[in-house]
């Protein structure tokens, strides 16, 4: 061996070191494999995960610190302004409600007639984002919220204006959850003029989405709403997923290129919304049947 | 190497613990490409001056850590991290000798590696990136090295008792 008498001392260091590194290799590889085809290790993660929890409460706690100055500084002024504008908000949207409410009762009447099962409200919760994927190829989120508040894999989040994304991962107190934008993301939706149905795909631009499937004759235009269809299973149907802002039609290509600018604003937001979808319910009753 | 056996192992966590939280951090969109891979700077520092102790089973462990934190296969940065740090064990007597600015450029090579194992392994499984995204924090990462450097040479943890 070339090496001197200082490792002489620990004569069983250099060969150890080899040792030991390829058996962590090899352990990392079955890891890396076991990972990939099954689920068996999510219990070990989701300890893991408990684990770096408090690491990202630190993280976050400067952030959530200065927001809380912010809030408890705003002047009573600006208070009343903005308490004002919320009652005129709220008095808009009872108003629109109660014509909700009128639409939804006669809904029900109609799909009574119908003999078709009425649907069900959907249970809403929101949840704070603690931390956003540092790979910026990767559009993930990790959220507040985890098992013990329910959460489940493949469950739909919302914003305020539209749908962001679905649940990928459960932890304890936290989840990771997949945006819409990220080029790995496919969701089924519907135009909400015409009723056609398509699929929407993530770019890993936050403001665009790609509709790469729809032919050149396909009735759609700029402005068009694009809803969840419910088709999939995975995302409860009616949610607004964005809005088409670009339409080429290319006569010699099978399909047009169609791009949409998602209705949530994906990369601004602090705070989303869980969806508890109810459509499990209203299959089983049709099961029952 | 008596030093060695004697350093306090607090301090040390507590540096991997703020690299942990440095990489977690949120960071504004055009910066996000260019965080350097701060665990894997502080990682090679403490196994490059405290070879015995911190060698590739901690730094195995701080990988599952981060492949957690990052929501990544586990395994991926665990397997990545203790071949980063196997070579610089490995070669810790030469490392130890070189000046700063040598060291970080010795760095480049090294997190290219690093890198290169976490896209070899996202490629496997699919994960569709451009090789030029892995670029930006090689480069920061050799760039900010002094002043890792100098940081970490201020942590107390030697035991005064030599």
């Amino acid at each position: 061996m070339a090496v001197g008498t200082e490792s002489q001392r620990h004569s069983s260091r250099p060969t150890a070191l080899g040792v030991r590194f390829l058996l962590l290799c090899g352990l990392s590889l079955t890891l890396l494999i076991i990972d990939q085809r099954e689920n068996h290790l999510d219990t070990a993660r989701r300890a893991l995960s408990a684990t770096v929890y408090p690491l990202r409460v630190i993280v976050d706690a400067p952030i959530a610190f200065w927001r809380w100055i912010d809030e408890t500084t705003t002047e009573r002024k600006e208070l009343l302004k903005e308490s004002s504008r919320l009652k005129t908000e709220r008095l808009l949207t009872d108003a629109r409600l109660q014509r909700y409410a009128a639409l939804e009762a006669e809904n029900a009447r109609l799909r009574a007639m119908l003999d078709a099962t009425t649907r069900v409200r959907d249970q809403i919760r929101v949840a704070e984002i603690l931390s956003v994927s540092p790979n910026p190829f990767r559009h993930s989120i990790i959220i507040d919220k985890g098992t013990r508040h329910d959460v489940y894999d493949g469950q739909t989040i919302v914003d305020a204006n539209g749908v962001v994304g679905q649940i990928i991962q459960t932890g304890l107190m936290s989840s990771q959850a997949l945006l819409i934008s990220d080029p790995d993301h496919a969701l089924p939706v519907e135009v909400n003029r015409t009723g056609l149905r398509t699929i929407a795909m993530g770019t890993g631009e936050f403001d665009r989405l790609d509709l790469p499937f729809l032919a050149n004759n396909a009735d759609i235009r700029e402005g068009d709403l694009l809803v969840t269809s419910g088709l999939g299973g995975a995302f409860p149907a009616g949610y607004p997923v964005a809005v088409v802002d670009k339409v080429t039609f290319i006569p010699e290509e099978s399909f047009a290129q169609v791009s949409a600018r998602p209705a949530a604003a994906l990369n601004q937001i602090r705070e989303i919304m869980l969806v508890w979808s109810t459509r499990a319910n209203t299959e089983s009753e049709i099961v029952d049947e | 190497m008596s030093r060695d056996r004697s350093s306090r192992p607090i301090p040390i966590l507590l540096s991997i613990v703020v690299a942990l939280m440095l990489a977690m951090a949120p960071m504004p969109d055009w910066a996000a490409p260019y965080r350097p891979d701060w665990v894997v700077l502080t990682i090679i520092f403490w196994s490059m001056n405290l070879p015995q102790k911190y060698s590739v089973g901690y730094a195995w462990l701080v990988g599952i850590v981060l492949d957690v934190s990052y929501g990544t296969l586990l395994g991926q940065h665990a397997l990545a991290l203790s071949l980063i740090v196997y070579l610089t064990v490995k070669f810790h007597l030469q490392l130890r000798l070189y000046p700063v600015s040598q060291m970080a450029l010795t760095l480049i090579p090294m997190l290219a590696i690093y890198k290169f194992i976490l896209f070899w392994i996202n490629g496997v499984i699919g994960i569709q990136t451009p090789l030029s995204a892995y670029w930006g924090p090689v480069i920061t990462g050799a760039l900010i090295w002094p002043l890792v450097n100098l940081v970490l040479q201020t942590v107390p943890y030697r035991t005064r008792a030599h």
